[in-house]
């Protein structure tokens, strides 16, 4: 037994590492999960005019897409969300990150509009509130606007069957369950 | 994670082009950096305990991360209302998570981070000592028989071979 002890130890090592290697530090778990949706009030990509706030989609399930004209895994992304709002599952509203409106625009002609709307945050200081740090990121959040889950990067056909759509059966249950 | 990477670089690359149009748009940003060197101190103060996102080995003070120059706008910011560095603190773990923080807080998710290391000197000091007395009692045993036996086998042949 006692022979065998370095051997223990080191297979322990072992076991330790390779579990740290499955790891990808790059998913940082969000502090904000379950907590509330931080409230805003943001202009809406071109009607300028109007303003949105999550507070107008209490009582609803919906999913907040962060997104902008310059980032490259947006653009792996769109097609599914795309794919997602012609399903009319959940809404999705867009939080336009540190964009401009013009090649914003330009991006939703070209690869179609997902959206019901897309709140422009031209500085980013909403998404300092969400702590959003590598975009595309989205939020699922809940009835009473909590956040229930965040997709960190872009979500994939394996996150959207494996991960979102199970979240929504669940939160539609239990909103049959509390009317 | 190689979307990420390309991502990142994608948007580096935008922002080195975009350079001279930014310089305009951030130009009111920059202007208390030589205005008041003491507050610029102090934010860099502050991000240099603040882990940056994007790039993670680097602080929010040593990153050219776009995030991290938001973030210390966003120190800089708070600092001018009056808010203290444990609420600028505070309000970035709100956001990001204690992984924002370069210096872990002690609490009970990371003792083993903070101690374990203590608790593997422990454990080193108490096997090399038990290592080192079994060493040297098992020494002391052998050399102990060895010589007694020599001094015997001399003193034998002492007594059967006469001067």
């Amino acid at each position: 037994m006692k022979r065998f002890f370095p051997l223990i130890l080191f297979s322990g090592l072992c076991v330790f590492l390779l579990l740290g290697l499955q790891l990808n530090p790059k998913e940082v778990p969000s502090p904000l999960i379950g907590k509330n949706a931080p409230d805003f009030s943001l202009p809406i990509l071109n009607q300028s005019k109007q303003t949105f706030t999550p507070h107008s989609l209490k009582g609803k399930v919906w999913l907040l897409n962060v997104w902008a004209s310059w980032c490259v895994s947006c653009r792996e992304e769109h097609p599914l969300l795309v794919n997602l709002a012609k399903q009319q599952i959940v809404p999705i509203i867009g939080l336009n990150y540190k964009d401009k409106d013009e090649p914003a625009t330009e991006w939703l002609k070209l690869m179609g509009n997902p959206y019901q709307l897309s709140a422009v945050d031209r500085l980013g200081d909403v998404g300092i509130n969400y702590g959003v740090y590598g975009v595309p990121e989205s939020f699922l959040i809940d009835q009473q606007g909590l956040i229930v889950h965040k997709f960190l990067g872009p979500l994939t056909e394996n996150t959207i069957q494996n991960e979102l759509m199970p979240l929504l059966a669940k939160l539609q249950v239990q909103s049959r369950k509390s009317p | 994670m190689k979307s990420f990477i390309s991502c990142h670089m994608v948007r580096l690359l935008i922002g080195m082009i975009a350079l001279g149009i930014h310089l305009v748009g951030y130009g009111e940003e920059a202007k208390p950096l030589a205005a008041n060197p003491a507050l610029e101190a102090q934010v860099m103060n502050i991000a240099a305990e603040l882990r940056c996102l994007v790039c993670q080995n680097e602080t929010i003070a040593g990153s050219h991360a776009d995030l991290a120059l938001d973030l210390r706008s966003q120190i800089r910011q708070q600092l001018i209302s009056g808010k203290s560095k444990q609420e600028i603190m505070a309000y970035m773990v709100e956001r990001y998570g204690d992984f924002v923080l370069y210096k872990p807080p002690v609490q009970s998710n990371t003792w083993l981070l903070w101690f374990g290391p203590f608790l593997l000197l422990v454990v080193g000091f108490i096997m090399l000592v038990r290592y080192a007395h079994n060493a040297t009692s098992a020494s002391e045993e052998t050399t102990d028989g060895d010589d007694l036996v020599r001094a015997r086998d001399l003193l034998t042949i002492a007594e059967k071979e006469p001067q």
